[in-house]
């Protein structure tokens, strides 16, 4: 590996003393003598171990749950059911007050997909906690399932979240996906020399990291516990089972920071909660970690992401209209989905220079397990697309696919379509060098090209933006007039919270025979907060602001 | 329950395991040895790869008392007192680790491999390690750094 | 029947951080009785090197040896709050707390040495080798440890410093989308050579070679593991991983190593990379971050080397041999 330093020398110092040296790791001794401790390294006596019956249905109403046979196994301590939690559904983005509250930690009398946990066992012994799993008997209706985004977008398509009450998550109180638009696309693509479409589809995939996750949780002298984790964030998960066990945070003592491998896998903040629960129920230390085959299977994978790419394209190569539908598989719960469809609507149109964009990000549910954040999170999906077309559209017009890239490249100066102006691109630069390296013949023009000149003046400009709001089929939005929030003032734009209020049609918990009454709590109970009421709108049209996923917390 | 006696990385050690208890589980949970991994307890990822009399086994798939009365070598075995294996320096100066969950399982593989062929070809080293999956480094510095000890060691020797 | 070679080009940019900005980081960082010093974090080392970074950058803003800094993370009761390990954001937003939180530390250290040496701290410097120095002067100078010594037990000085680094949290306008995702984007172009057997369907990645702009290379080497190990996480992507083979169908879902294909190390092609470098204007020394970009080019390059190589657009991930025989197939009117 080369460092080209000749590149851009005029905007850096190479004076550092160590930043650049090839500084060996501080890690690496415990990794290679096998002394690194992982959470699963911690020695703990007296430990129970946890383990959940999953759903074999996709969609199902649960008639009934009989655990007899469970709990006269052997070593078996105790079961855990959506009675015993403390706050029957939680969505991990709620804590920074975005989102719905989507998502209970045992099945709430329902499954929505194959592999969501319904009761937790806890045993003295792995393998006793994984018999009674097995005799657990679990009573289904099944109910018809959705597996494809644009199918779930269908009127009279299964409902797969009654928390989301709808098959999409509605972005800002009233907008249907979350949109770029920036010209006019339509009259861009009427215009344009040739227009290319596209149809791009990701495959949902595992992170595989070879530690699956997991949590041991000890109950500590100071009447706190200590959770030894494999979070990648580790307040993010101290934070969301506080939330979810409604006790405060720092009754909570979380360890970790030593992964063995995450890609993103390990956000979810999947066990700490339940294991969590558990030891505050039985006052044991509790290890809860995922088989191969739930982590394959039962874990988030990146969502598959299904993208349509429409171009409008010039006989020169130059790429004047690129009109996106981007879909985001969520699968049962939003987990970070709605974040990630953001983030994908603000990667479009890649790193070019495109006078009219048009994007529409869908987050959208499915009966599958939930997707979540994976490297690359709402990058990976698109850019497969996006490359994949340009070449298409190389191809399409007869020019070399490298001089196309230089030729639209975003340079310094120039507005982007979420109304940014660009600096320090490096695009240019970079097919450049990549072009050298390849042997890959480039025009005179194209090598002496520079991120660093032709941008800015027209290219700066905002152009003339039709409004066009796109809604599912079918939807009629709510009608809601969403109150101009400005930043810092708290989040007001997703839509009101529904809090955990029971489900229509169905008093939760439903086929739960009996459950053990709640453990003492120290806190007083919190109240849901009331579902915000729609409030008029002080912004004038087409400049109504909202402020972002994580401003401050609204009281 | 059977009393399991065995020399782990050298030392005389006993433990009680259970009916049908892995070598995995009585070396992590009842010799206090975690070096071994526990990564899929399906013998698919050779985290757990141990030396059993020199031969590499997976432990999630051995039962605890094969190991009776035989030698028992993990990662923690491979260093001379403070002095580190050929392998050990050669993956820290390659880079060869980064989450470090597979190192254990992948050194002891190549150990075996050199213990066997203090020369081998990379497509030997390849072979050697095919059993042991790494989600993070993409194989490449691991096998430098196996026929990088190779040589290194090749070099005391001669 | 043959096998056929083919060339494709991607090229990328990558968001620093998470989108909207709002997730700060935080570092501690404080020097023993004797002069070494601690970096307290939450951030979480993943396999990356966040522990070696931080280390990496607290000794450079510091002027003391590598040797002399240890990284400490994670424990929620010692560590300042890190939003996490994600979105590219570890090097960029917890490599400026730290640095923040050494600078901080660093004028205590040299206001104690500048006591002691009875001059003004603005004519010290660090050596880089334990010893605090007057500029233009080196004999005049003092160690490292004695003037934490003096810190501590005479002085009563505690050397130590707080870093604090967020992106500010943006708006987004739900009409237009406008909005500031994030402050700075990495960029690669990457160039992926294939062999495909009309016959079997099957895709040989026979090179990879690519620029990576990443602001500034922090480590050489923690930049090449990650744009190795990224590549072959790419390949992996593009032509093996799937959670779910017949999405949207769920059947047949693979729940081992055996079943969820990867690439092996037998599989895995020369990687050849330059490294281009136009910091950050808010980066720690102008860094980036990698860890996640690297895993993309690869994608789009294959499949599109596929195309020059056969004629057939992969347009659903992953592309096996199986999807590869049938476009095949429905292209000689099959």
């Amino acid at each position: 590996m080369r460092i080209r330093k000749e590149l851009f020398a005029d905007e850096r110092d190479d004076d550092l003393r160590l930043v650049g040296q090839p500084v060996r790791r501080q890690d690496i001794e415990g990794h290679v003598t096998g002394r690194t401790a992982f959470f699963d390294d911690h020695s703990v006596a007296g430990l129970l171990h946890l383990r959940c019956v999953r759903s074999t249905q996709h969609h199902a109403r649960i008639r009934s749950i009989d655990t007899s046979a469970a709990e006269r196994t052997p070593g078996v301590r105790r079961i855990l059911r959506w009675a015993d939690l403390p706050k029957k559904a939680h969505n991990i983005l709620t804590i920074f007050d975005f989102g719905i509250d989507d998502e209970p930690a045992l099945a709430d009398g329902k499954v929505r997909y194959k592999g969501e946990p319904i009761v937790a066992i806890l045993a003295e012994s792995r393998r006793a906690a994984d018999e009674a799993v097995a005799k657990v008997r679990v009573d289904y209706e099944p109910l018809p399932a959705v597996f494809d985004v644009e199918e779930a977008l269908k009127p009279g398509a299964p409902l797969v979240n009654e928390y989301i009450g709808r098959n999409w998550f509605r972005y800002w109180g009233d907008y249907d996906c979350q949109q770029i638009r920036f010209g006019d696309v339509e009259a861009a693509l009427r215009s344009a020399d040739l227009v290319v479409s596209g149809r791009y589809q990701m495959s949902p995939i595992e992170h595989a990291p070879l530690e699956t996750q997991g949590c041991i949780v000890v109950p500590a002298e100071d009447g706190r516990f200590t959770v030894y984790t494999c979070t990648q964030g580790l307040f993010f998960s101290l934070d969301n089972t506080a939330a979810q066990l409604k006790i405060e945070s720092n009754r909570l003592h979380f360890v970790g920071g030593t992964v063995g491998g995450g890609f993103g896998g390990k956000v979810d903040t999947v066990v700490e909660p339940l294991a969590v629960l558990a030891a505050m129920l039985t006052g044991r230390p509790v290890r809860y970690v995922f088989s191969r085959a739930e982590e394959m299977q039962v874990s988030s994978p990146r969502g598959a992401e299904r993208i349509y790419i429409e171009d409008g394209v010039m006989r020169d190569g130059r790429i004047v209209a690129r009109k996106i539908t981007h879909y985001h598989d969520a699968g049962a719960y939003s987990r970070l989905s709605t974040y990630g469809t953001i983030k994908s609507a603000a990667h479009h149109p890649g790193p070019y220079t495109i006078p009219n964009v048009w994007v529409d990000s869908w987050c959208v549910f499915t009966n599958r397990t939930p997707s979540s954040a994976m490297r690359g999170f709402g990058v990976t999906g698109g850019d497969f697309a996006l490359e994949s077309h340009m070449d298409v559209v190389a191809r399409a017009i007869g020019m070399d696919p490298m001089e196309l890239r230089i030729k639209n490249a975003y340079r310094d100066g120039d507005m982007k379509a979420h109304r940014k102006l660009t600096q320090g691109a490096a695009l240019v630069e970079c097919v450049q060098v990549a072009a050298e390296l390849a042997r890959w013949p480039l025009s005179e023009e194209a090598r002496r090209d520079s991120s660093r000149v032709g941008g800015g003046g027209e290219r700066a400009r905002i152009p003339p933006t039709p409004t066009a709001r796109t809604r599912a089929p079918g939807s009629t939005g709510t009608g809601a007039r969403v109150e101009p929030a400005r930043l810092g003032t708290g989040f007001a734009a997703s839509e009101p919270r529904r809090g955990t209020t029971p489900l229509p049609g169905w008093t939760g918990g439903a086929g739960f025979p009996s459950s053990r009454p709640e453990p003492p709590r120290r806190e007083a109970e919190r109240r849901e907060p009331p579902p915000e009421p729609p409030r008029p709108s002080t912004g004038g049209h087409g400049a109504i602001r909202f402020s972002s996923v994580f401003g401050s917390r609204r009281r | 329950m059977r009393a399991v006696r065995l020399e782990l990385n050298g030392v005389e050690v006993a433990a009680v395991a259970e009916g049908g208890e892995t070598l995995l589980t009585l070396l992590r949970e009842r010799l206090g040895d975690t070096s071994p991994k526990a990564g899929c307890l399906q013998g698919t990822c050779g985290a757990c790869t141990v030396l059993l009399d020199g031969e590499p086994v997976l432990a999630c798939l051995t039962l605890a008392e094969l190991a009776d009365g035989r030698r028992v070598t993990t990662v923690r075995g491979l260093a001379d007192g403070p002095r580190l294996h050929p392998l050990q320096e050669a993956f820290m100066d390659g880079f060869a680790a980064q989450c470090g969950f597979c190192t254990p399982g992948m050194l002891v593989a190549a150990k075996a491999l050199l213990d066997r062929d203090p020369n081998p070809t990379r497509e030997q080293v390849i072979e050697a390690i095919s059993g042991n999956v790494c989600r993070c480094t993409g194989y490449t510095p691991i096998v430098d750094a196996i026929l990088e000890a190779a040589r290194r060691m090749a070099g005391r020797r001669g | 029947m043959a096998k056929h070679r083919g060339r494709g080009v991607a090229s990328v940019n990558y968001p620093i951080g998470m989108n909207l900005g709002g997730d700060p980081s935080q570092a501690l960082v404080h020097a023993t009785p004797t002069g070494k010093f601690v970096v307290a974090l939450s951030s979480i080392d993943l396999g990356q090197g966040m522990k070696s970074v931080t280390r990496q950058l607290a000794a450079e803003t510091l002027g003391v040896p590598i040797e002399d800094v240890f990284v400490d993370t994670a424990d929620s009761d010692t560590g300042p709050h890190c939003m996490g390990s994600f979105a590219s954001r570890g090097t960029h937003r917890a490599g400026n707390a730290v640095i923040a939180a050494a600078k901080e530390a660093k004028e205590v250290l040299l206001e104690v040495a500048a006591e002691e040496l009875e001059v003004d701290p603005k004519d010290l410097e660090l050596d880089g080798r334990g010893k605090v120095q007057v500029k233009g002067a080196p004999s005049r100078a003092i160690s490292v440890r004695e003037v934490a010594q003096r810190a501590h037990f005479k002085r009563g000085r505690s050397i130590s410093g707080r870093g604090m680094f967020l992106v500010p949290p943006s708006d987004v306008d739900p009409e237009t989308g406008e909005m500031n995702p994030v402050t700075t984007y990495a960029h690669a172009c990457m160039v992926a050579e294939v062999e495909v057997d009309d016959e079997t369907g099957e895709v040989t990645v026979l090179s990879l070679k690519a620029a990576y702009e990443i602001g500034r290379a922090l480590n050489v080497k923690l930049v090449e593991q990650q744009l190795v190990g990224g590549a072959w996480m790419g390949i992996s992507h593009a032509l093996y991983e799937t959670a779910e083979p017949y999405y949207p169908d769920r059947a047949h879902g693979p729940t081992d190593f055996n079943e969820y294909l990867m690439p092996g190390p037998g599989d895995m092609c020369p990687v050849e990379i330059e490294i281009l470098e136009r910091p950050a204007l808010d980066g720690p020394y102008g860094a980036k971050g990698i860890g996640e970009m690297c895993a993309t080019p690869p994608i789009p390059a294959i499949a599109n080397a596929i195309f020059d190589a056969v004629g057939v657009r992969m347009t659903e991930m992953p592309f096996t041999p199986e999807k590869i025989l049938r476009a095949l197939d429905a292209k000689r009117g099959r």
